[in-house]
């Protein structure tokens, strides 16, 4: 069953088609990487989806409906959350008050300012677990901005984990750690999204993770898809590799 | 969380206290000036509802004040009325529906183009108060009588009336104000104005409505503006178009800056502190804005977090070598 599908899906940039004619389509429950080298259109299909451009054309479904027309806002309130290549934290607001806070937005309380936020028990309770899963309980009472950039990229995650989405955008969710780091993060990370049974979409240059960790992969080339299948069929593409998967192996030491 | 309101309770009922005998210990001057005081810390605490927590830089908090005292005026000139509690209504009223029009266009824009739009928008109350004088005054302003409190009539002693009742009155209005904005700032919403402050981009995935939270957060800010400006009319005796003008917002940005925009408190000590500084400085020296211009540059560069910045310095070096 499809979770999410567009339908020729246009977007141009002046000359530029940055998504040309796209149908994508995501199955429920599903770990989905989206793949391609920079200027592919991977980013842009994506802000087509969250809501942030509006297609010049075509048709984007969700969860049944027709989603098209609709504000980022009533996407996220609809199911689709995102993470961030760059990080984008409450730097000033503690590690536990960055995660809460999406728990007070998905059950629509951000706008009550005659109680305490601190009176809502179960709220706290659930950053708290919510910490715990992503192994940063220990952070819990530290500022988002004084934490290591591992930590920060996990917090991230866990900010749109949150909201308890039915899709969820990683978008690069290792980029910028070290090597070391990056399997720890999946491993927490994928562990988490089965476990909630969240359909996700991670889109990622690193194609060690994309193997080890995808269920099918997309293959974006200039704005169109390229390739779409299981791990397996993708790395034995020999379109697929030699258009992306070289130029890749030589550009991952940038 | 028991622990965050112990810890206020140990300053804020010695504080409490203290301001409750203050008319009692020292003379009607100081207890005049202390008035101006926590008038001024109401509009810079709804001043900083903007600055320190939902980031956004007003220069045109003169506008709702100047509405607030305006308001007292023209009730009293036009409709006659002499009820303090007449005038909060209607002051309120007044800053709210100029801050919801202000607020509209300028919770479009941040950084320096907000602070720029408010800038001139306080300037068109300012002209409109200048320029229309068969209203206004001009710059001769509208007088304001002594009111009556709670439909007691003020009695014949002015001086007493305002150093002993009407000091108390405001008070407990500034009490209720203080109350009401640290429920705001720690409430769900409170918290959301930090997010968005922090990182708009974020804030917006996570679903919240950026425009529509700034422009309540502007409100509220420019409530307790016109509030003060209420309180402050009968204080005064007189508004004029000096409350209105651009110079005085950025008394109203200075006083958040002195006592330091990233504690709750700091507005508020930063008002008392301003009053006094500017009532010496001009009792002692004609030069009285360079010396506070001074002060504001040592500020700026030696102590950004303001007074209660160096309150935390220096609380943190005592506890440390024990």
């Amino acid at each position: 069953m499809s979770l999410l599908s567009t339908q020729a899906v246009m977007k141009s940039f002046g000359d530029n088609r940055a998504v040309n004619s796209v149908d994508f389509t995501v199955r429920q429950g599903e770990v989905l990487a989206l793949i391609g080298s920079n200027g592919a259109g991977k980013t842009t299909l994506v802000n087509l989806i969250s809501g942030l451009y509006r297609p010049d054309s075509g048709r984007i479904d969700f969860d049944g409906r027709d989603v098209t027309s609709q504000s980022s806002y009533e996407r996220i309130q609809a199911g689709i959350a995102r993470s961030f290549q760059l990080v984008n934290l409450f730097d000033q607001l503690t590690c536990l008050d960055n995660v809460a806070l999406s728990i007070f937005s998905r059950e629509g309380k951000t706008l009550r300012l005659a109680t305490l936020a601190s009176r809502d028990r179960a709220v706290w309770e659930e950053a708290l677990d919510v910490l715990r899963q992503f192994g940063l309980d220990g952070k819990a009472a530290i500022p988002a901005g004084a934490i290591s950039h591992g930590e920060r990229k996990l917090l991230d995650v866990a900010v749109a984990y949150a909201l308890r989405p039915k899709l969820l955008f990683l978008d690069e969710p290792t980029s910028g750690v070290s090597t070391r780091e990056k399997a720890p993060i999946m491993d927490i990370v994928s562990a988490i999204v089965r476990a909630g049974g969240i359909t996700v979409v991670i889109i990622e240059h690193d194609m060690d993770i994309v193997f080890r960790y995808s269920e099918r992969i997309v293959v974006m080339h200039q704005g169109a898809i390229l390739a779409d299948g299981a791990p397996d069929e993708i790395r034995r593409n020999d379109e697929v590799t030699t258009t992306l998967l070289g130029t890749h192996v030589s550009g991952e030491a940038v | 969380m028991a622990a965050p309101a112990l810890k206020i309770l140990a300053w804020a009922v010695p504080l409490g206290l203290a301001l409750l005998i203050a008319p009692h210990v020292v003379g009607p001057f100081q207890t005049l000036t202390l008035l101006y005081g926590l008038i001024f810390g109401i509009a810079v605490l709804g001043f900083n509802l903007l600055l320190g927590y939902t980031g956004l830089l007003s220069f045109g908090h003169s506008a709702y004040f100047g509405a607030g005292a305006y308001t007292v005026a023209l009730m009293v000139k036009y409709f006659k009325i002499a009820s303090m509690e007449l005038f909060l209504a209607g002051s309120v009223l007044m800053s709210a529906v100029i801050a919801i029009v202000f607020g509209f266009v300028c919770v479009r824009y941040t950084r320096i183009f907000f602070g720029i739009l408010t800038l001139a928008l306080s300037q068109v109350l300012w002209s409109l108060a200048f320029k229309f004088f068969w209203v206004t005054g001009g710059t001769d302003g509208l007088r304001i009588p002594t009111p009556s409190l709670l439909g007691m009539s003020p009695g014949t002693d002015k001086m007493e009336f305002l150093a002993f009742r009407y000091y108390y009155y405001v008070l407990a209005v500034f009490v209720l104000c203080a109350i009401v904005m640290w429920v705001i700032v720690h409430s769900p919403f409170g918290k959301a104005l930090q997010a968005i402050r922090d990182n708009e981009t974020r804030a917006e995935f996570v679903g919240i409505r950026i425009r529509r939270y700034r422009l309540i957060a502007f409100v509220i800010s420019g409530v307790f503006a016109g509030l003060a400006g209420a309180l402050w009319a009968p204080l005064n005796g007189l508004a004029t178009p000096d409350v209105l003008v651009w110079t005085f917002s950025g008394e109203i940005v200075f006083m958040a800056v002195l006592g330091g925009f990233h504690n709750f408190i700091g507005p508020i000590v930063g008002a008392v502190a301003f009053t006094y500084l500017k009532t010496y400085a001009v009792g002692l020296t004609v030069y009285w804005q360079l010396a506070l211009g001074t002060v504001l540059v040592v500020l700026v560069l030696a102590l950004p977090k303001g007074i209660m910045g160096l309150a935390e310095i220096v609380a943190a070096r005592l506890r440390r070598p024990r």
